[in-house]
């Protein structure tokens, strides 16, 4: 049977016009790798950005992302909760107390016994603390307060903790980073690792780096936080998304910053 | 809640021509999209910004519904003398939002 | 007979690549509004403010990105070259579309207090389109110009409709 393939493959009518396909496949192959980005190499999406976007980005007053951080700054203040107090109550000023911390986030919640993003870390605050309903996923105010507290890191350079209990989490998000996925069978390290900086539809594939988040999207036309982004990644591979708050999200997020390290966040990024 | 964002520089000489820059939280609706049911979203949108220079009228923008949301709108004026520059939006569903910064001019 | 078939191929190719490119270029165009602004509607909607006067070449400065990451949010700044005193300035700059819903884009209303006549915003384009911009001056002539934007469309969405 082989003899016969062979026979129609070097000399039938697409013979080589398949081989020519072989051949780039094969090629792709050899260069595909499941290589990290070399730390000298990591660059923020902030890179691939046009020159009018990354001035959006860079000036306060064009950023619509610091109308979320002003509400955060208002929230952070507000009385809340049966326990009817702010979080300035037990934190105080923001920029001193929260200066780090959502370049060190996700971390290890030792009661949940499992790494927490700084959305659920801020419920679980309202919770214990405030005495105070959770705030629901990608709602106004859990975006606000997000971004004020991200944006007290802005400038400084993703941390992550050097926590042995967070390496088996960092070994699922690196899994799922890696994994084929959807209708179109492709994954995240298939674009943001082997083809960042080469054009898809016109834009530069960027590599992926959660420096900016919350971010406000032009294609939301809103402030939305990086679960959300991760959802359109997984739809845009025809793949059903995971539910808002899903352990998968969090895992990705901390392989994520692992892989951003030494990056500077700069929340409220600005991306299309 | 946020509503807008200001920058007007604090202080100017007379007769420099200075940059005001600002930027308001608004959805802009067009009118042209769809629900997910396929019923049209109505419009709203922000249909008139205004500045004025104690109390004069300096500049004036009709907005139509292809303003980005979160509008932004940068422009000049000449430092004339001290007091208060003063900022309104008007739009549909009765939306009115002012604003203001004080300048000292010498 | 199609490569994607082959199962002993495991590399991504650059033929998958522009077919995932593909398809999220297909999805984006099914949800965009059928109705659109023409060329002919964006010439009429220029005539309704600059009425049988001629338009001139010239003066105005249309500064916007030739390929744009996001019809969602493109940066306009406009200039006019004008010394803007009371004699001599700019009335009104407008700006036209030719493939949105709507020809109009933005009216701003200028006089000498304005001291130069500048704007910088931030508006939308359905699609790739030539946007055109007219200066009213206070002697009564009108002057223009136009450029085109490229509007590219993203890969990665969230919605399929």
């Amino acid at each position: 049977m082989r003899h016969v393939w062979r026979r129609w493959l070097l000399d039938g009518p697409l013979s080589r016009a398949i081989t020519a396909q072989i051949f780039i496949a094969l090629v792709a192959l050899l260069t595909l790798s499941a290589a990290d980005i070399p730390p000298d190499q990591r660059r923020s999406g902030y890179a691939d950005l046009g020159t009018e976007t990354k001035a959006m980005e860079d000036d306060d007053t064009a950023n619509p992302g610091m109308l979320w951080v002003l509400d955060g700054e208002a929230l952070w203040n507000a009385k809340t909760g049966s326990a009817n107090k702010s979080c300035a109550d037990c934190h105080g000023d923001a920029a001193q107390s929260m200066r780090g911390v959502a370049a060190r986030y996700p971390a290890f919640d030792a009661k949940e016994n499992r790494p927490v993003d700084l959305e659920e870390r801020i419920n679980l605050e309202r919770r214990d603390r405030l005495k105070a309903p959770p705030l629901p996923f990608e709602s106004r105010d859990l975006l606000a307060l997000s971004a004020y507290i991200a944006n007290q890191s802005r400038g400084l350079a993703v941390a992550p903790p050097d926590d042995p209990r967070l390496k088996p989490f960092i070994a699922q998000g690196r899994a799922l980073f890696e994994a084929r996925q959807g209708q179109i069978d492709m994954s995240c390290a298939q674009c943001h690792d082997d083809n960042w900086g080469k054009k898809l539809a016109g834009n530069i594939v960027p590599q992926g780096q959660p420096t900016g988040y919350p971010v406000y999207r032009l294609e939301w036309q809103s402030l939305g936080s990086l679960q959300r982004r991760l959802r359109n990644c997984i739809i845009g591979m025809r793949a059903e998304p995971y539910a808002y708050g899903s352990p998968e999200y969090v895992a990705l997020e901390t392989f994520l910053m692992q892989r951003a390290a030494g990056l500077k966040i700069e929340t409220p990024g600005v991306r299309p | 809640m946020a509503r807008a964002l200001i920058k007007v520089p604090p202080k100017a000489k007379r007769g420099e021509v200075i940059e005001i820059k600002t930027l308001i939280s608004h959805i802009m609706e067009t009118g042209f999209r769809r629900d997910n049911v396929g019923k049209p979203i109505p419009r709203n949108i922000i249909t008139q910004f205004t500045c004025t220079y104690n109390g004069e009228e300096v500049f004036r923008a009709d907005l139509h519904p292809a303003i980005a949301a979160n509008p932004f709108i940068s422009f000049f004026t000449v430092a004339t003398e001290s007091g208060t520059i003063a900022f309104e939006w008007t739009g549909d569903n009765g939306f009115q939002e002012t604003g203001s910064a004080k300048i000292s001019v010498e | 007979m199609s490569i994607a078939m082959d199962p002993d191929r495991t590399g991504a190719t650059r033929r998958e690549l522009l077919l995932a490119g593909a398809a999220g270029i297909g999805a984006m165009l099914i949800r965009i509004a059928p109705a659109a602004a023409s060329p002919a509607t964006m010439q009429r909607a220029i005539r309704q403010v600059v009425g049988e006067a001629p338009i001139r070449k010239g003066k105005v400065t249309l500064d916007v990105p030739a390929l744009v990451e996001n019809g969602n949010s493109v940066a306009l700044t406009i200039e006019v070259d004008s010394p803007m005193t009371a004699k001599d300035h700019v009335k009104a700059i407008h700006v036209f579309n030719e493939k949105n819903p709507l020809p109009d884009v933005i009216s701003a209303h200028f006089g000498p207090r304005a001291g130069r006549a500048k704007m910088t915003t931030r508006f939308r384009l359905a699609d790739t389109q030539t946007i055109t911009a007219i200066a009213e001056m206070s002697d009564g002539t009108f002057w223009s110009a136009s450029a085109d934007v490229i509007v590219t469309l993203q890969a990665c969405l969230e919605n399929l409709d």
